[in-house]
């Protein structure tokens, strides 16, 4: 509905006196999904972080009397174990811990490769369109036609197995998604009238791209991190869980539910806590995409 | 008013939102056969009166007071098996945008008849006979080929017509025409304008026509109800309201459209004054109504 | 004619014409079927039609931002139509558009200063950012803006301040030439009127000529000195506007003139005038 004619000041009054970051932040703060899911991801990094500091136990250290031995609050529990040990007698909270710096390297490296890749190629193919967008989204689709999980099975075995070709593999399957979002959102923002403003006060064609059009993808764009970065825990936790990631002295995630998988009659807990751990992450990483995209759209927000 | 087929009165609504007043007090008869106009500025109030009409009414806003009596009946206090008889069905609509209001993956034929099935019961058959007839009242050519086309395949003013179609379908007493000539070119406007008025006469379905076009109104309506931030502010005859507007801020509205026959007088917005009186009266009499 | 700033002659333009080693073949929907426009300094030229007349295709050619198929259009000078990209840039200071909806003309993410500031820096027009800023603020004063705007973005603006804000934009590089498209359309009467008269008044202080695109031949004809009626991609009709309306001579305009309702009591008008049906019709399968 239109406001009528007036001269007078905006109904919707923001305090001009803070800078338009600091609002901005306000604004993504009262989105209770970014608030909330943003939080955990926070203390998720923190953990990572810290790991060496707050973790209560070596993960590696295997203490073949204390093995096995179920969380607290359960029969036959021991203090200092909160979350239990494994079959070797390594503390699984510890692991957990430790687990979380590998989750989130590879979460937020690979996320943010397969971003910068797809993102440049297509703000490209959906700017300068001819050629370059032929040839681009030509790639993308051959690129897109290879099985994923083969491709990646097929890099480590070239790479060799890693945290570096795990977040490869990420990177390299899965930038086209970024790309064909991005060249869409670029086409679509292109037929607004403030391309053409902008074209009408003469600023040349990149500029164009990278200073009006980029700042207004940037919602679809951390959006799609957010969710990008999801997957990627995902992805890692299968590499892992088939034995193409870390080696198996360093914790991750997937690697003890691969492990959990096999005494999951004796040691359940092995198997629940990675499980349960990676659903939080993923769920939040979802969250905080969805909280992001509506936080951040200034028309969808009125 | 006895003899009138709608009878509003001092209809009140409140947004929920931010707990502003949309209507205040507003009382409109409108007799059957009769078009009304309903004119006013953005933010007038309008399109909610078309709206609570057409029970259409956002959640967002609540009716506080007043009644709206159709063909003798409250619509108030109907309970909503009987409402749901009422709107479109004896109330119709015909709304602003045709391109928008047409789904565009259905043919004509089907959208046409949707009213007719539904409501009256007809099979396919009749149902689609009586759509040609009802695209042939409305004047358009080649009827069979419009019953198949997608909207997409058929002008604005095309698909205006067959909106038209669709509101008189189900015989209706009172038709809401929602600034319906708004978005068309203005010499498809005039077809339009002349097509509402034939059809109206002869089927003597009463119209409220909601427009900012003073013109419009000037041309197509036979009363006229001036609205300003939710209140009447002045209604009478058409030919009372030009000839002789008895409020300032009739009488600025209408000299702010620009006249091509008139070209000497200029631009002339509605003055700052005028707005601000209208709007000291408001304050003063909400503040009546709340204390009172 | 030292006087006429923009002169587009045989102007002919096609959309999604399939190109062969660039020349355009067949395919693609000719939209401009050789104008011929002139706009003198200082006038206020109309430019009148319906949909799909090509006016708004039209207004853009003359600016340089819709390719041209055939024929050239001269700015003070200069044809532009065989100009690059870059070389047209220092030219585009001095031509400016303002647009219909200023909701989607206005970068949604960047702030009111930021969006009037910096062409002004781009084309060296002001010589700081301090600089920009102080012309902008005098700018809205002489409109009527609160300075507040400049910090808010456009959305956080009432409709009317970014009309106004459209409008700064354009007029705060001082072009020779604006082009106004559909800018008072979807506007009430009284806004209507004070976004016209504000322009009227701005375009008379700067000496501006300007392109003035409507569907509304009586806004046109309380604005314009001259008119180019358009329909289907021709000009049927031009002259001064005094002329075109007392004496109209093309059918159409005939048309056009006589399908404004005007806000008086007539009882033939609606009966009267022979309706045109291909119009109706036109678009139709």
């Amino acid at each position: 509905m239109d406001e009528a004619v007036s001269l007078a000041p905006p109904t919707k009054a923001v305090q001009s006196h803070s800078p338009r970051w600091r609002r901005q932040l306000k604004v993504l703060m009262s989105e209770p999904k970014v608030a909330g899911a943003g939080g955990f991801i926070l203390l998720l990094a923190l953990v990572a972080l810290l790991a060496p500091l707050i973790s209560p136990h070596d993960p590696l250290d295997q203490d073949l009397m204390l093995s096995a031995l179920p969380p607290a609050g359960f029969d036959g529990a021991e203090r200092g174990h909160l979350l239990g040990t494994d079959n070797l007698g390594r503390d699984v909270l510890s692991r957990l811990i430790f687990g979380t710096r590998i989750t989130l390297i590879v979460a937020v490296v690979a996320a943010g490769l397969a971003a910068l890749i797809g993102t440049t190629l297509g703000l490209l193919a959906g700017w300068y369109r001819g050629l370059v967008d032929g040839s681009i989204s030509r790639l993308v689709e051959i690129w897109m036609s290879f099985p994923p999980v083969l491709l990646s099975i097929l890099l480590v075995a070239v790479i060799g197995s890693g945290v570096t070709s795990v977040i490869a593999a990420i990177a390299i399957i899965d930038w086209t998604r970024f790309c064909r979002v991005i060249r869409a959102e670029t086409m679509a923002q292109a037929q607004q009238d403030y391309v053409l403003a902008a074209r009408a006060v003469g600023y040349p064609r990149l500029y164009i791209l990278l200073r009006e059009i980029l700042p207004n993808i940037m919602p679809v764009l951390l959006a799609l991190v957010s969710l990008e970065m999801g997957i990627a825990v995902i992805v890692e936790g299968i590499l892992s869980f088939v034995g193409l990631s870390v080696s198996s002295d360093t914790p991750t995630w997937g690697g003890m539910i691969a492990e959990g998988r096999q005494y999951i009659h004796q040691t359940w807990w092995v198997l629940a806590a990675p499980l349960a751990a990676l659903f939080a992450t993923v769920l939040c990483f979802n969250q905080l995409g969805e909280g992001l995209r509506r936080a951040l759209d200034p028309v969808l927000r009125r | 008013m006895t003899n009138s087929i709608l009878s509003i009165s001092d209809l009140s609504a409140r947004s929920e939102l931010d707990h502003r007043l949309i209507l205040r007090g507003v009382s409109i008869g409108v007799a059957p056969g009769e078009t009304m106009g309903l004119v006013g500025e953005s933010g007038a109030g309008k399109s909610t009166i078309a709206k609570a009409l057409l029970g259409i009414l956002p959640r967002t806003v609540r009716i506080t007071s007043g009644r709206i009596v159709f063909d003798g009946r409250d619509l108030r206090n109907l309970p909503e098996r009987e409402l749901n008889q009422i709107f479109g069905d004896q109330i119709a609509l015909i709304p602003q945008d045709p391109l928008t209001a047409l789904n565009p993956g259905r043919r004509i034929e089907g959208q046409l008849t949707d009213g007719l099935r539904l409501r009256r019961n007809l099979p396919w058959r009749q149902a689609r006979l009586r759509a040609l007839e009802l695209l042939d009242e409305v004047q358009i050519r080649d009827p069979e080929r419009v019953m198949r086309a997608f909207p997409h395949e058929l002008s604005g003013g095309m698909r205006q017509r067959i909106l038209i179609a669709a509101a008189f379908a189900l015989e209706p007493k009172l038709i809401i025409a929602d600034e319906p000539t708004t978005a068309l070119d203005v010499t498809v406007q005039k077809q339009v304008l002349r097509l509402m008025r034939h059809l109206q006469a002869s089927h003597h379905t009463a119209i409220v026509f909601v427009t900012h076009d003073i013109g419009v109104v000037a041309q197509i309506c036979d009363r006229v109800t001036l609205l300003f931030e939710g209140r009447v502010v002045e209604s009478g005859t058409t030919a009372e309201i030009l000839a002789a507007p008895k409020q300032p801020y009739t009488k600025a509205l209408i000299a702010a459209g620009p006249r091509y026959d008139r070209p000497e007088t200029g631009l002339q917005p509605v003055p700052d004054s005028v707005i601000n009186m209208l709007r000291a009266d408001i304050i003063a009499s909400d503040g009546r109504s709340s204390n009172g | 004619m030292a006087d006429t700033l923009v002169k587009a002659t045989g102007i002919e333009v096609v959309y999604g014409a399939r190109r062969r080693f660039g020349r355009s073949t067949a395919g693609g929907n000719k939209v401009l079927h050789g104008i011929d426009i002139h706009i003198d300094r200082h006038e206020t030229v109309g430019i009148v039609g319906e949909s799909g007349s090509g006016k708004s295709t039209l207004g853009r050619a003359l600016l340089g931002l819709t390719k041209v198929t055939k024929g050239s259009i001269n700015f003070d000078g200069v044809d532009i139509t065989r100009l690059t990209e870059s070389r047209i840039i220092p030219l585009r200071r001095r031509m400016q558009m303002i647009f219909q909806d200023p909701m989607s003309s206005l970068n949604p993410r960047h702030s009111i200063r930021r969006i009037l500031t910096e062409p002004l820096l781009f084309h060296g027009v002001a010589t700081d950012k301090g600089d920009a800023e102080r012309r902008v603020r005098r700018f809205f004063d002489r409109i009527a803006l609160p300075s507040s705007c400049l910090d808010r973005a456009p959305h956080e603006l009432s409709g009317g301040q970014r009309q106004r804000i459209g409008i700064a934009r354009a007029a705060l590089l001082e072009p020779d030439f604006v082009l106004a498209d559909e800018i008072v359309s979807g506007l009430d009467a009284s806004t209507q009127a004070q976004t016209l008269n504000l322009l009227k008044g701005l375009t008379r202080e700067m000496g501006l000529a300007m392109a003035f695109i409507s569907h509304d031949l009586s806004v046109i004809r309380s604005v314009c000195d001259r008119v180019y009626v358009m329909r289907y991609g021709s000009i049927v009709e031009h002259g001064r506007c005094d002329d075109i309306f007392t004496s109209p001579r093309d059918l159409y305009t005939q048309l056009l003139i006589d399908a404004i309702p005007l806000p008086r009591i007539d009882p033939g008008w609606l009966n009267r005038g022979r309706i045109d049906d291909a119009t109706a019709v036109a678009a139709t399968i």
